[in-house]
């Protein structure tokens, strides 16, 4: 117990480290995967192949490997990071982006025909169609499933501390090594602090299921 | 849905998305043949370091990294389902003292990183890093599995426990009788894409050094010299994804074949890939 209390300051980092992680990739990944998600349902037929073989890659690929791509491999390749955060952050929100843009298009087939029909009747392009008319509906139902893929998310950065990043399971692994006779409370105060972010968010996404829930 | 969103294209729309999609290949394959040059600037093609592949002891690593892999996974997910089974009844369960501290533990488990379920196990209990992977892959997927097999059991309509319990039949035969049956063939596409995740997991045993298909790789490339890094990388993650790729398949024949046979249809192993993605 004394050893969390003692290397508090650490744990704090390794979380806050943790929280920039999961927010800067979060936001890649909902920008990346709304526009993949976009292309999935466009007319132009490259775009659509594009965005299939994408998501459909992207998910049977295990994270492990993507992390080991970019923080191992590529260096060796001659590309180099000034910081191996980056590399953790390209790792993830290409990863985290299939799985929005899997989300996005099923709330995407979630908004009533009917509305589309009426905004297309009206003389809109593709472009506003789904813009204006779809993509704010779609919202609703995508919100609860995307705070599902955030708290994925939160976990998923954890693979960043065995690839030289200095988060919250990092500093556990360092802390793990230095204090060999007090594993387990060390790894408890991990356990903590990560459950700190998802059980909060895990709340929040059922919360917020039943607000927006609508009936269709 | 699609095609509700946008007019049947005419000709000049077909021909506009037809340069749209010559000009979009053309961007693709110049990213695709700028990476290649920068990696034969590397000199990744040489022949000499794609001849790794002639020592069978490479090809030996890489079967003995795939069969750490596969059974790591199997051991897994067939103790996984059962103990999945099981707390799903519990989290069901009428009566609130065996419901409410099931529902905290389930919380617990999936809102805990997988990798930090197997560093503990390994460090804690000091065992071998495959039981330590095992136990971590079980921990959480019997959480998932528990949750995917209790939204199974409450899409049943409402008349199937009714008419298990009009008969005659206790709370838990019915159950166990008349419900787990139809939600588990029901959610069979989404139990089979979980199994994908669980799959894909194993790739963590990398980090509590389990020695799976991508420490081979790192030992090979160690042991042979790190320019070999990259030919052995790259067929390792390509045998990597043809395994999950496959396993995906076969969630999505079931999720075919499953609508034409079960009554009601099975449901769409979509939703659970989303929530999946809760890896």
């Amino acid at each position: 117990m004394d050893v969390i209390i003692e290397n508090l300051p650490l744990y704090w980092n390794g979380f806050l480290r943790t929280l920039f992680l999961s927010a800067v990739s979060g936001v890649i990944a909902l920008l990346l995967g709304t526009l993949l998600a976009a292309a999935r349902v466009s007319p132009v037929a490259a775009l659509r192949g594009f965005s299939m073989a994408y998501v459909e890659i992207v998910r049977n690929t295990p994270l492990t490997i993507a992390f080991f791509f970019s923080a191992i491999v590529l260096p060796r390749l001659g590309v180099t990071f000034q910081q191996f955060e980056v590399a953790a952050i390209i790792a993830l929100s290409t990863y985290t982006a299939a799985f929005v843009a899997e989300a996005v298009r099923s709330g995407v087939n979630s908004v009533p025909v009917g509305q589309a029909e009426a905004a297309r009747s009206i003389g809109m392009q593709f472009s506003q169609v789904l813009s204006l008319i779809i993509l704010p509906q779609a919202v609703r139902t995508v919100i609860p499933p995307l705070i599902n893929i955030m708290i994925a998310l939160v976990k998923n950065s954890s693979i960043a501390g065995a690839f030289f990043v200095l988060e919250l399971f990092g500093y556990g692994r360092q802390l793990a090594n230095a204090h060999g006779d007090q594993v387990m409370w060390v790894l408890i105060g991990v356990a903590f602090f990560y459950l700190l972010i998802t059980v909060p968010l895990g709340l929040l996404a059922s919360t917020v299921e039943r607000k927006v829930a609508i009936a269709r | 849905m699609s095609s509700v969103l946008y007019d049947v294209p005419g000709p000049k729309a077909r021909r506009v998305s037809l340069i749209g999609s010559i000009v979009g290949i053309v961007l693709i394959g110049g990213l695709l043949a700028f990476a290649v040059s920068t990696l034969a600037q590397q000199g990744i093609f040489e022949a000499q370091r794609w001849q790794v592949f002639a020592i069978p002891d490479v090809w030996k690593l890489i079967g003995d990294g795939i069969v750490a892999t596969l059974s790591a996974a199997a051991v897994a997910a067939v103790i996984a389902f059962p103990l999945g089974l099981l707390l799903c009844l519990l989290r069901i369960s009428e009566v609130p003292a065996i419901r409410i501290p099931t529902r905290i533990v389930l919380e617990f488990l999936r809102g805990m990183p997988v990798v930090l379920m197997m560093l503990f196990v390994l460090l804690v209990f000091a065992t071998s890093p495959f039981v330590a992977v095992v136990t971590g892959l079980v921990l959480y997927n019997s959480a998932v599995f528990a949750e995917i097999i209790r939204a199974g059991i409450q899409s049943l309509p409402k008349g199937q426990r009714e008419a298990g319990l009009a008969v005659g039949l206790t709370s838990f035969q019915s159950r166990l009788i008349v419900e787990l049956p139809q939600a588990i063939r029901r959610m069979m596409p989404s139990l089979v894409a979980q199994l994908v995740v669980l799959l894909k997991d194993t790739s963590l045993g990398y980090i509590v050094s389990y020695e799976e298909l991508l420490r081979k790789v790192q030992l090979m490339a160690d042991v042979l010299g790190p320019q070999y890094l990259f030919p052995v990388f790259f067929v390792a993650a390509a045998l990597y994804i043809t395994i999950n790729f496959s396993v995906s398949r076969l969630a999505i024949w079931i999720e075919r074949r499953g609508s034409k046979k079960a009554a009601g249809g099975v449901a769409k192993a979509e939703p659970a890939a989303v929530e999946a993605a809760a890896k």
